[in-house]
């Protein structure tokens, strides 16, 4: 038997919707994925010792308030500190094109941006975990 | 990642908490390693009181739990929590939400949250609940919290587990403790009215105690507590009402016999699991399975003869 997928979905920053993280969250677990789901404004220690805690293959995060470049790369290098670099994260909201190259150097494993679909997310942690 | 049993042991007895993590992990998924660790690990266990958070979806279980951690962490106590989400029979997938109610204590280096889903376990908990528990008693938790998923009537496992079972009741559900009352309210240690805050209340209030005067007199009466967790109101009364019935429990010596009993009751789950594991490798390597499919569609055997059938060749 193949072990569960466990990710978590976490919504860092301050901006107040969590639309796009709960259909992210739904099509995981439709696809047979333990999701943790730790709700709206997560500061990126909660989302690290959430994600060490509950030993999660993933962390997708999303932001949709512009402050990806700087909360992106710190939950990355939280990680680093905990020895936990090798979980796959994963980016997504509105984050525009030119900031993609930034985000991948420190750490975040793929960038997703509206109008992704969420076979591809699905497809893309089969593929990498 | 390669890991071996006593790394894993080591990691939890060294309160590592990656390792502490990726240990329950291994017991969730079965996987043979973690029973060479669970068999070293037990006799570190037994130090953690145990409490199981049951109740109907949404009385308040996890909020309730968020706050009884802050209050033993003001006591300078240690907290687990394991907390149980349903897992969906059709994809096995699973949304585990109730971290969202434990936001304030999630950074704090004495509390280890850990979600589980049931993975197919009916009973309110998952089948690796209770060794997931044991993983964290092992690490130096005071205090385990177990939250189950949101019951109904049937889902009375943690009584199998905890060694005090508080059950969350809010008001305003009218008839409905009558409806849950068929099993639910048989395993409560304690009572616990949640959302005080609204309407309803003093008749739940009563209606409790008057159900509860009519139990069974030799056993100890359950006490009812007022809560609102939002707020952490009558949180800390609870957890002192916990420690005192903890204590007499201790001292009457009927939390040893509860414990006994339960370690009784895991080692039969452990053998049918094991049984069951057996039987189903060797039905499926007889690969008649599909013949007597096909006879018993005929009418020429049935299930029962197939059964003993298959475990002749055992
Ligand atoms: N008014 C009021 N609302 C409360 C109180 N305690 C919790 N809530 C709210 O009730 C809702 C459900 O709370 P949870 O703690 O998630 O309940 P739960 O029992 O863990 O829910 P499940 O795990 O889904 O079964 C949330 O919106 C809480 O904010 C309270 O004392 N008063
Ligand atoms: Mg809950």
């Amino acid at each position: 038997m193949v072990d569960t997928i466990r990710v978590l979905v976490a919504k860092p920053g301050l901006d107040g919707h969590d639309r796009g993280a709960k259909v992210v969250a739904r099509a995981l677990r439709d696809a047979g994925m333990e999701v943790i789901y730790t709700g709206l404004r997560q500061t990126p220690e909660q989302i690290v010792a959430a994600a060490v805690q509950e030993d999660v293959q993933v962390l997708c995060m999303s932001i949709l308030s512009g402050a990806h470049n700087h909360l992106f790369p710190k939950v990355t290098e939280l990680l680093k500190q905990k020895d936990a670099s090798d979980i796959l994260v994963l980016g997504g909201g509105v984050i525009p094109e030119d900031d993609i190259p930034f985000l991948k150097e420190n750490g975040i494993k793929e960038v997703f941006t509206p109008g992704t679909s969420t076979e591809d997310i699905i497809t893309f942690i089969k593929e990498n975990v | 990642m390669d890991i071996d049993f006593q790394k894993l042991l080591d990691g939890v007895l060294n309160k590592d908490v990656r390792l502490t993590s990726r240990a329950i992990t291994l017991v969730e998924n079965e996987n043979p390693e973690s029973v060479s660790m669970l068999k070293k690990l037990f006799k570190h266990t037994g130090n953690a009181k145990i409490i199981g958070i049951t109740g109907p979806p949404g009385s308040g279980k996890s909020t309730l739990t968020d706050k009884l951690a802050k209050a033993a962490r003001h006591q300078g106590k240690t907290v687990g929590i394991v907390a149980v989400d349903p897992t969906s029979p059709f994809t096995g997938g699973a949304i585990l939400g109730d971290r969202v109610r434990m936001q304030e204590i999630s950074t704090d280096p004495g509390v280890f949250i850990r979600s589980m889903g049931t993975r197919g376990q009916l009973g309110g908990l998952a089948k690796a609940t209770m060794s997931a528990v044991r993983v964290l008693d092992a690490y130096g938790c005071d205090y385990i919290f177990i939250e189950t998923v949101g019951v109904g009537q049937s889902e009375v496992d943690i009584i199998k587990l905890a060694d005090l079972v508080c059950i969350v009741l809010i008001p305003g559900m009218g008839d409905d403790i009558q409806s849950i009352k068929a099993g639910i309210m048989e395993i409560g240690d304690i009572f616990t009215i949640n959302k005080c805050d609204r309407e309803g209340v003093e008749r739940l209030y009563t209606e409790l105690n008057m159900m509860l005067d009519l139990r069974d007199s030799s056993e100890v009466r359950p006490p009812v507590l007022k809560t609102i967790a939002q707020t952490g109101e009558g949180v800390s009364e609870m957890l002192e009402e916990a420690d005192k019935l903890f204590y007499n429990m201790k001292e009457s010596g009927k939390l040893q016999k509860r414990r006994k009993r339960n370690l009784k009751i895991e080692v039969e789950n452990i053998l049918t699991s094991i049984f069951v594991k057996k039987v189903n490798k060797v039905a499926a390597e007889t690969g008649l399975m599909d013949d007597y499919a096909d006879k018993m569609s005929k009418k020429e055997s049935d299930p029962f003869t197939v059964a003993e059938d298959i475990l002749n060749k055992l």
